[in-house]
């Protein structure tokens, strides 16, 4: 009996302990480019290539400070913050709504109209960048904010829709009988409870698109003009010329960039976790 | 009237609910699409309004007479076998090991996250750095392992390029993957696994009959979008090979795209476009049917 | 419910805000827009639209837009939506910029070069102005003339860090004048065991640089014509040897490991950090070292020669700006870049961007390593000085074939081989889109 416990133990020790080293391992590979980057932003032009360091040795706190004025920090970064937080709701609203339509309601032409979101999710349109610039220009929006923000909504809609669809399927037909029976109306249904269950589906949406929209740099480029309205992105082209790269400098930018982009993931990444076991599935 | 009106009420949510998306998308992707459609069937160099109708003559030479064009597509699909099994599984793996509560399961989450989160410029960087021949780190450690022989110019080595490139992607890909798992393990009821220990069963059966049926739609997602994702890569390889040596490492979107803005192909890139589409709308089919297929046993 | 009523109003408050922001944007009257893409350049552009401001009230606007791929398809959207800027830059091949022409987005600007006995057009080094002058019987069927205004130079040769060819034990006082010198100093780099060359070669057109150097040396710049225009198969015996000079530096250790898919930008902060013996760049680079390492010292000198009969010949390009047709403010435009290629401007862009001038009476203030690879100027060539231009699926084959052949995947004579296949198959396909355009003509 005892050496019978002793192996499960022991056996019980070494998944664990292993399991330990896997993680960790694969989080110095991924820790690894964050130092890197904050290592080189406080390095100077000189040193950034020669000392292959982690330490800086001397800090250049200055790097920030520079790269916030000559990048344009204050407005694209305000910018940026704008396009994100638009693109993403008016997306989730948009494709929940669809999504919901194709779980959970009945008409002509659904699965057709379906399919074809399922195509525009499969087939890549190559030159797209350029297609949008000439249908924007027809529709008078090139250089408009609202320009730059429909055709990233657009990009996101089937994907959205596909995983939205997937969660809006699995919740029991009863709860929403239940609540019709209350006397609540479609609309009601899915706000009050296809939606709060489909949480972790709408986090990672969010995510996705957040990241994508937060990165997105070539759209603004052939779309925008005035420099009053592009994101961070193309503002941090700046420091990377043709020929001549300010690399500490951009590491700087980069920085500052992606801390927005962590604090959201932070933030969102608890509903994936906590997610369903709040709405429950009610027995 | 009332029969009608109740119809309406019937269908009409509906259509309600489903036009803003569908209105965007026939603005944003159906109408480029039939404008994609329409430019493969001409040579046009894209900037002079004089445009020579060939019919299929792009296609027919993209299909028949481009073995580069297909050359890059079995990369990609290289790459993406390597992405669903190694990717995706140790993906898998971590998820599960978070899901379990391991401890500081909350800094692995955020940590994880990180490699998707930089931008290509700072990947491009690092594993230029890497993989570097002369002095770079993997050589370095090698070395240090006493593994000498096997140091290599990661990047610029036939044998390796392509392999080189896929570990940068999937290095960068692997955190979307653990987060969507997680989400969907995350949405398994704890009390099934209480049941499932009750019953006797150790942890392979749990998760053969517990976790993989409930999580299937979740393999589903992830496995798409990871051939999908990854069939489009072209962002890594730019940065760091150029599509080089020779053509060991184009991928469809490079060679798409140096067509387009090299050779001034406009039309002929349109139908390259298509033609990817096309591929894509297989393999997508194919995966679909497979993972039916293995649902059912 | 309120959760959702914030949430619609916050939404439509954003559209409402974004379709009206656009109010603002209308361009002023008379103001002159210039698209680029060297984006490096972005303090001095501003400074020097300032200086105009004040000089003569015009608004100049520089809008920089990089990386080149986005450049490129800013600038055919701009095509297919006839809306480019006043005046703007040529990233493209001939066939490209001739397109523009023949669409009537680029103006011609003869008659103003050759106003007052071509007074304009003299104060260009010869080839910033080549670069955009289409001559006689060119192959586009564009009207002979000039139609872009080159505003800096730039050209690429070979850089040699002195330090490390003197660890290797070269006598520093020459650098390699013939191909076996050079050959000679890469073995001697082989034994010391230091990096030899460094180059973007992962960016396919470095490669093609240096690869038609050494053919224009080798069998001189009209049978490189010829073999453009069909009339010499790349299975000639001269092309086989061009190619088999790269297997020669493979051999000899010249190369660096990894020198096939470098891209420039490594290459260059490999050389500043003395990390490899020789550098293959352009001009520009005499900004970048001095940024990495201003203590780094080097010579530069053109390729070394093969054949000791002809001379040999270095790439030779320039930023150039062409003015757009259709643009309501032609002539201030015009005016811009008169002033813009004046002495005094030129001199200022010269001392702020250590890029060769393109006026040629600046050449006296320049100073530092940018003097040497000025001298090379006048030795500058550039595939576009050329009526007629290579297919680019056959330039992507050559330019590929080489990286095979350093890898040591091909040989020089299966490249040539491979290279007019490709060649035959081009010129069928040329033929037959001529077939069918003549016929749509009809």
């Amino acid at each position: 009996m005892g050496r019978k416990i002793n192996k499960y133990i022991v056996k019980d020790l070494t998944a664990r302990l292993g399991s330990h080293i896997v993680l960790i391992l694969v989080s110095i590979t991924c820790v690894f480019p964050l130092l890197w980057m904050l290592s080189s932003s406080l390095k100077t032009q000189q040193t950034i290539f020669r000392n292959m360091n982690l330490w800086p040795g001397i800090f250049h706190w200055e790097n920030y400070m520079v790269a916030w004025t000559r990048g344009g920090f204050g407005v694209y970064f305000l910018n940026s913050v704008f396009y994100t937080v638009t693109v993403v709701s008016g997306l989730i609203l948009v494709a929940s709504l669809a999504a919901y339509a194709f779980s959970r309601l009945e008409f002509k032409g659904k699965n057709i109209i379906y399919s074809i979101f399922l195509a525009a999710m499969i087939v890549p349109i190559p030159g797209a960048f350029v297609a949008f610039y000439v249908l924007l220009v027809k529709l008078g929006l090139v250089n408009t904010r609202l320009g730059y923000i429909l055709p990233q909504i657009s990009i996101g809609l089937s994907l959205a829709i596909y995983i939205l669809k997937t969660f809006f399927d699995e919740i029991p037909k009863e709860i929403e009988e239940s609540a019709e029976v209350d006397g609540c109306s479609i609309m009601g249904i899915w706000w009050h409870i296809a939606m709060p269950l489909a949480k972790p589906a709408i986090a990672v949406i969010v995510i996705f698109n957040a990241l994508a929209v937060w990165n997105e740099y070539i759209l603004a480029m052939i779309i925008l003009q005035d420099k009053a309205k592009i994101p961070l992105q193309r503002g941090l082209m700046i420091f990377q010329g043709a020929h001549f790269t300010e690399y500490s400098l951009l590491m700087a930018g980069i920085t500052i960039s992606v801390i927005p982009i962590i604090v959201m993931y932070l933030f969102m990444q608890r509903y994936i976790i906590e997610g369903i076991t709040a709405g429950a599935v009610k027995g | 009237m009332n029969l009608i009106l109740s119809r309406f009420k019937k269908i009409g949510p509906g259509y309600l609910f489903v036009m803003p998306a569908f209105i965007m998308l026939c603005f944003f992707y159906v109408y480029p699409f039939f404008k994609v459609l329409q430019l493969s069937l001409y040579e046009w160099d894209g900037i002079s309004s004089n445009m020579i109708f060939v019919g299929l003559d792009n296609f027919r030479d993209i299909i028949f007479s481009n073995p580069p064009w297909w050359q890059s597509m079995w990369h990609a699909v290289y790459i993406t076998l390597l992405a669903l099994v190694f990717q995706n599984g140790l993906a898998l793996i971590l998820a599960l090991m978070v899901d379990r509560g391991i401890k500081y399961g909350h800094i692995y989450r955020v940590i994880f996250f990180l490699p998707p989160v930089l931008s290509g410029i700072v990947v491009g960087l690092i594993w230029n750095w890497i993989f570097n021949g002369n002095y770079g780190l993997l050589n370095h450690w090698l070395s240090q392992m006493g593994l000498g022989n096997l140091s290599r110019s990661w990047l610029a080595d036939p044998r390796t390029a392509l392999t080189a490139v896929a570990v940068i992607h999937m290095w960068k890909g692997f955190g979307w993957a653990f987060i969507i798992l997680l989400a969907g393990l995350q949405n398994i009821p704890r009390t099934l696994y209480e049941a499932a220990r009750i019953d006797g069963a150790n942890n392979w059966n749990t998760f053969k009959h517990v976790t993989v049926p409930l999580m299937t739609p979740v393999f589903v997602l992830v496995m798409v979008l990871t051939v999908l994702g990854t069939m489009q890569i072209y962002d890594i390889v730019v940065s760091t090979t150029g599509g080089g040596p020779g053509y060991h490492t184009e991928v469809p979107v490079s060679r798409i795209l140096s067509r387009m803005l090299n050779s001034s192909q406009f039309g002929y890139t349109c139908a390259m476009g298509l033609v990817f589409g096309a591929v894509l709308v297989i393999l997508s089919i194919a995966h679909m049917k497979m993972s039916r297929a293995i649902k059912h046993t | 419910m309120t959760i959702k009523k914030l949430l619609s109003l916050a939404i439509f408050a954003g559209l409402v805000f974004a379709g009206c922001a656009n109010q603002s944007s209308k361009l002023q009257n008379g103001e002159v827009v210039v698209w680029h893409w060297i984006v490096d350049k972005a303090d001095v552009f501003n400074a020097l639209a300032l200086e105009y401001k004040k000089e003569t009230g015009v608004n100049v606007r520089f809008e920089l837009y990089a990386p080149t791929p986005a450049y490129a398809s800013k600038i055919i959207a701009a095509a297919q939506t006839m809306k480019f800027p006043d005046i703007y830059g040529i990233l493209m091949e001939m066939k490209q910029f001739a397109s523009l022409i023949k669409s009537g987005h680029v103006m011609d600007l003869t008659p103003y070069m050759e106003e007052n006995n071509g007074a304009w057009r003299s104060t260009f080094y010869k080839s910033g102005l080549a670069m955009n002058t289409f001559q006689e019987d060119n192959q586009y069927q564009v009207k002979p003339g000039i139609y872009g205004v080159p505003i800096d130079l730039n050209n690429v040769q070979f850089i040699y860090n002195l330090e490390l060819l003197k660890k290797a034990g070269w006598d520093r006082s020459r650098l390699p004048s013939t191909w076996d010198e050079f050959i000679a100093l890469g073995g001697m780099l082989k034994k010391a065991g230091i990096p030899g060359l460094v180059s973007g070669w992962g960016e396919q057109w470095m490669i093609h640089c240096l690869a038609d150097n050494f053919a224009w040396n080798i069998m001189g710049r009209e049978k490189v014509l010829a073999t453009i225009k069909g009339e010499v198969p790349y299975t000639d015996p001269s092309w086989k040897q061009v190619l088999g000079l790269f297997a020669q530096m493979r051999d000899s250790g010249l190369l660096s490991r990894g020198i096939v898919t470098m891209i420039n930008k490594e290459a260059e902060q490999t050389f500043a950090n003395e990390r490899a013996a020789i550098a293959f760049n352009g001009s520009w680079c005499v900004n970048i070292y001095a940024s990495m390492n201003p203590e780094l010292r080097y010579a530069v000198a053109p390729p070394p020669r093969v054949n000791l009969e002809r001379p040999m010949e270095i790439w030779g390009g320039a930023t150039d700006l062409v003015v757009n047709d259709r643009s309501p403010v032609k002539e201030e435009a015009v005016n811009f870049l008169k002033w813009l290629t004046q002495y005094k401007q030129q001199c200022y862009l010269a001392k702020e961007t250590h890029n060769i001038p393109s006026n040629s009476a600046c050449a006296s203030i320049l100073e530092g390593p940018i003097t040497q690879f000025a001298r090379g100027m006048d030795n500058a060539v550039h595939p576009r000085f050329f009526p007629v231009e290579e297919f680019p699926l056959v330039t992507e084959a050559f330019d590929k074939g080489i990286q095979s052949i350093i890898i040591g995947e091909a040989t020089p004579d299966e490249v040539a081989e491979k290279v007019q296949q490709i060649k035959m198959e081009e010129i069928k396909k040329a033929e037959r889109f001529k077939a069918l355009r003549e016929k749509e003509a009809r």
